[in-house]
């Protein structure tokens, strides 16, 4: 009926048995049973206000974090226990520790780079902390000054000494989707250094697409090497939305198995690779879709807007969250 | 890899800014800036360079109700037309086809809706008197062999309804394609849909249509549209509208975002080997022309990224 230009590869010049043999193959499917329950873990106060331009006030990001608390939040990455000459946002990591309300069930991890970093953070009142790979040689020379390996060495101190005081671990892996100066980045690598760092004690891995260039074809094929080497109930996906991807990667993760999600709330923290581009997926935008899902998190999306709004007010930014953009115009 | 389709093809919906609505046209009215003529033909013969296969060119709406929509004529003859492209044209009804027709149209648009109340808001009749207003179109149409795509909009959710049963946008969807649409769009409007309730209409739609005859019109507005054409995509849905660098905000939710970005879309088809035979670089450098020429910032995320070459040009060996 009229004129249609053909195209010779679409799929529907093919015969059905032909269809399915496309659509075939390993992989996730809309069908597969998705978790019950996600947990987020909010990197909004360390991740997303490391990255903004703004410095904020020590009571700014006390306010906060209670606020996220209060939302329902399990897991609130609070701060960071790196030397303030290299991250002066966190310079007042004790005092944020020491001026939050700590909710009962709720953790507050915070990064130790190594050593000595955990030991302040043990003294500051830390239940847990964390540490952080990269799958990329370049990117960890970069970023923190050594190869992959001697991060490793670094983080095997903190490991033991969290294993001696009682303090659990989590791990994070850089650039699992691509990195900024070696573009392509091996899912094997990936899965070397997550299986390193999960064998030195590290109860969760938390894979990173640091740039957001990953998506679902990239992020499945990732998942599947990593969970050869660590099972999958003990890794996570910290998505950035920097190519508009993360909620469709985090889609994927979820249909294989993953039920761990990292996001920053109003989508704190800019790429610092791409000036002016996204970086974290807005935890609002993720929740609201776990919840159309029928899966549980926990978390009042309301109050979670809130807190939300809260520190865009403070610092005189927008909201990087489409779902907070749209609900409070409606 | 995985679990879809390896092609898809691409319907970029250009003129959803304007959408078939009266009342909508009396808001945009309101907006200072129309959009000179010369400018959308140059946009639709830079997306014709593309690769792009359909390009919803204009709409023959009654310049009363969609002032921005007058140029039609002049659009519909003025651009390049490519002959691998294909140029539908809205036609709310016979007077609107027959201009269309009138102009050089070869294919047209009909736009339904699965809620009663969003259908009498906005153009003043229940669904069923707008389909009987279509059918006078796609007859004619079909008399003088002009495809005819259908819409259908608020599949996910309205915004005076709130949720609509996934058995009733199945049930218009079925109508449309019984009539003689040769594809029906799902649209999202209002962008609230989410992938576990796109996954439920599509289930309900599918046992009435083909998947063949269907294609997904998500909005962002909640951020959710590259979640829920994924889902469409395992769903075995392979036509996808989008809109070059997201144009078209939302009418109901002022300074909300409205259509996917073509660029954001394309970039995660193309991630997971999926052809669409469009070059993302030139939908890019189209966006970026309109978005000059409309004095606003992209809504497109990938060019936003790419906006900082310097350090991505590693990424553009990952995905082109």
């Amino acid at each position: 009926m009229g004129q249609k230009v053909r195209n010779p590869e679409s799929i529907r010049d093919l015969t059905s048995e032909e269809l399915q043999g496309v659509l075939s193959g390993v992989g996730a499917s809309a069908g597969k049973a998705l978790p019950q329950r996600v947990k987020i873990v909010e990197v909004g106060p360390r991740d997303g206000l490391q990255n903004e331009k703004t410095l904020v006030p020590t009571e700014v990001k006390i306010h906060l974090i209670d606020m996220l608390s209060e939302a329902g939040l399990p897991v609130i990455e609070a701060t960071s226990f790196v030397s303030p000459e290299w991250v002066p946002q966190m310079a007042d990591q004790v005092e944020v520790m020491k001026g939050i309300n700590r909710r009962p069930g709720v953790s507050y991890p915070v990064l130790t780079p190594n050593l000595k970093g955990f030991q302040a953070a043990v003294k500051a009142g830390a239940a847990e902390v964390a540490i952080f790979g990269a799958a990329s040689e370049l990117f960890s020379k970069k970023n923190i000054n050594c190869s992959v390996d001697e991060s490793l060495q670094r983080f095997e101190e903190v490991t033991k000494a969290a294993k001696e005081a009682g303090v659990r671990v989590r791990g994070y892996v850089s650039c699992v989707l691509g990195c900024p100066y070696e573009g392509q980045v091996s899912p094997d690598k990936v899965a070397q250094v997550a299986k390193r760092l999960y064998s030195m004690g590290c109860y969760e891995i938390s894979l990173g697409d640091t740039i957001g260039v990953g998506t679902p074809g990239g992020m499945a094929e990732l998942l599947e090497a990593v969970s050869r080497e660590v099972p999958v109930d003990a890794l996570a996906v910290h998505c950035h939305d920097t190519y508009g991807q993360a909620l469709a990667n985090i889609l994927i993760a979820l249909q294989m198995g993953i039920s761990v999600v990292d996001s920053s709330v109003a989508g704190l923290g800019g790429c610092p690779y791409a000036q002016g581009a996204s970086g974290n997926v807005a935890t609002e935008d993720v929740v609201y879709m776990l919840h159309g899902l029928g899966i549980q998190t926990g978390v009042d999306l309301p109050k979670l807007m809130d807190a939300g709004a809260f520190i865009c007010r403070s610092l005189n930014r927008k909201t990087s969250s489409k779902v907070a953009q749209a609900t409070c115009k409606l | 890899m995985g679990n879809f389709p390896t092609t898809v093809k691409h319907c970029l919906s250009y003129e959803e800014l304007i959408q078939d609505y009266p009342w909508l046209a009396r808001w945009l009215q309101e907006e200072k800036e129309m959009v000179p003529t010369g400018v959308k033909i140059q946009l639709i013969d830079m997306l014709s360079e593309t690769g792009l296969s359909v390009i919803e060119a204009t709409s023959f709406v009654s310049s009363k109700w969609v002032p921005q929509m007058a140029d039609h004529t002049e659009v519909l003859q003025a651009i390049h037309r490519s002959s691998h492209v294909r140029y539908p044209v809205l036609t709310p009804n016979m007077h609107g086809f027959q201009d269309a027709v009138a102009a050089g149209a070869t294919e047209v648009a009909v736009f339904g809706s699965a809620s009663e109340t969003f259908s009498r808001k906005n153009i003043n009749c229940s669904i069923d008197e707008s389909i009987l207003r279509f059918e006078e179109v796609i007859c004619t149409a079909k008399q003088r062999q002009i495809p005819v795509r259908g819409y259908v909009s608020c599949a996910l959710g309205c915004p005076y309804e709130g949720p609509i049963e996934s058995t009733k946008v199945a049930e218009v969807v079925k109508r449309l394609y019984e009539l003689g649409c040769y594809e029906v769009s799902l649209g999202d409007t209002i962008g609230v849909g989410t992938p576990g309730s796109m996954a439920k209409m599509l289930h309900s739609v599918k046992k009435e249509v083909p998947s063949s005859a269907l294609a997904v019109h998500c909005h962002d507005t909640y951020g959710q549209a590259l979640a829920n054409i994924l889902t469409a995509l395992q769903m075995g849905i392979c036509t996808v509208d989008s809109s070059v660098a997201g144009l078209g905000g939302c009418p109901y939710a002022q300074g909300a975002s409205g259509n996917v970005s073509t660029e954001d879309v394309l970039y995660m088809l193309h991630g997971m080997g999926i052809k669409t035979g469009v070059d993302l670089s030139k939908v890019i450098e189209a966006g970026d022309f309109i978005c000059k020429a409309l004095n606003r910032k992209t809504n497109s995320k990938v060019a936003q990224a790419r906006g900082d070459y310097s350090v991505h040009c590693h990424m553009k060996k990952i995905n082109t």
